[in-house]
């Protein structure tokens, strides 16, 4: 077959007819797609839900709580029909992009465990974060609660080790955690009650601001 | 025997990393593990094979004056198909790789050989020459990051080789990249001409 003269009507019918049949196979394949991506994608956060939250519990569905503009999904949890903590999706910007952390409290806002959900941090150093700030490591932050202190890298006078040469990741990776808890505590005053609740809500919210 | 050639002259003569310095962007981007190097190159390989097939078979139905568009929205669309696949099945792989697979369809390799080869070439052997470049984008870019990955954490595939704590950062990072990767050229150049 000869090649195709660069006419106006020849180049017009060419591409029409590559972009065409492009967006068709793309649009048949999205829809073949759709389903297990949103498959993998919740399995994925049922995985983490699982590891963070009290041991035994169930999350519900999320609910979302507005704090300075910026919106939490909260997921709480029961356990044998009682409250038992929550579950807090919270995003900062860490040193390569958007750092999005699942974060689990118990009922005292106490840290369980958390699961980094996304992170664009660089291989081999602010990637650590996925392991570093969890039991035993180096940087262990469960048990701790937000609200008597707010967490800080020991660089700024806290008491959380940062990961080695990851300063801006560590820092990061701890404010989305205080926010974490502000949102999860401002939540708790809203069902519950409690005055102190939110006066350790509002400690956290400043403590996290002037960083 | 001509299609062995044309293999060969990719991964060899005409190693798309080392020798035609096509492509540096992914190549220093992603190569911060050896993992990484080679989910990057395998990925690469795929979409350059499928690229340069259907480009040379469409090469007679696309006007001169809007191949490079045609070009585009073919591997574009080769790219996407990936992405999406990987997100759908294998979702683990896809949470290391997810962000530098968009990245692909801005590689200047694919347009490179789609221009230098596909256009000129029928399917069979534009397979082969999309293989062979492939495979030696992927030996490029799992040898740079195992040099990288080696030197910076002291572990070659997350395998450690020497004792923890040992490991010069700055290999893992940017600049790192660019040394590495400019004394992998010397040598690579210094063997295949001797």
């Amino acid at each position: 077959m000869k090649k195709l003269q660069s006419s106006l009507v020849n180049m017009v019918l060419s591409l029409t007819l590559i972009v065409a049949v492009a967006t068709g196979i793309l649009a048949y394949v999205n829809q073949l797609t759709a389903g297990p991506i949103a498959e993998a994608n919740k399995k994925a956060l049922n995985d983490a839900l699982k590891e963070v939250l009290v041991e035994g519990s169930q999350a519900g569905e999320p609910e979302t709580y507005e704090m300075d503009g910026v919106s939490y999904k909260i997921y709480k949890a029961d356990k044998d029909g009682q409250f038992a903590g929550a579950a807090v999706e919270s995003s900062e910007n860490g040193f390569g992009g958007a750092l999005t952390v699942l974060v689990g409290f118990d009922k005292e806002g106490n840290i369980i465990n958390y699961s980094v959900l996304n992170h664009a941090e660089t291989p081999g150093l602010g990637s650590k974060s996925t392991f570093w700030f969890k039991k035993g490591e180096k940087g262990d932050i469960t048990g701790k609660n937000p609200g008597t202190k707010a967490l800080t890298v020991s660089k700024d006078g806290g008491e959380v080790e940062a990961i080695t040469a990851s300063t801006i990741t560590s820092r990061a990776f701890l404010k989305a955690v205080n926010n974490a808890y502000a949102a999860y505590s401002g939540q708790h005053v809203d069902t519950s009650s409690g005055a102190s609740q939110q006066k350790k809500e509002a400690s956290a919210q400043v403590t996290t601001t002037n960083q | 025997m001509k299609n062995f050639k044309i293999l060969l002259n990719g991964i060899i003569n005409e190693n798309p990393t080392f020798v035609l310095l096509l492509g540096m962007c992914p190549t220093l981007g992603t190569t911060s593990s050896a993992i990484n190097g080679m989910g990057m190159g395998l990925a690469t390989m795929f979409v350059l094979i499928c690229s340069n097939v259907v480009i040379s078979a469409l090469k007679n139905l696309i006007p001169d004056m809007v191949r490079i568009p045609a070009y585009v929205v073919i591997i574009a669309s080769f790219v996407t198909l990936l992405q999406m696949v990987m997100q759908a099945y294998v979702p683990s792989l896809y949470k290391t790789l997810g962000i530098f697979i968009p990245l692909i369809v801005v590689n200047c390799i694919l347009l490179g050989r789609a221009e230098a080869f596909a256009s000129k070439n029928k399917p069979i052997p534009s397979f082969f020459d999309g293989l062979g470049i492939g495979l030696g984008f992927t030996m490029a870019l799992t040898l740079l990051g195992m040099v990288r990955e080696f030197l910076g954490t002291g572990k070659v595939f997350d395998l450690p080789v020497v004792p923890e704590n040992y490991g010069m950062l700055i290999f893992v990072l940017a600049p790192g990249a660019f040394i590495a990767l400019g004394y992998l050229i010397a040598i690579v150049n210094k063997l295949r001409k001797a």
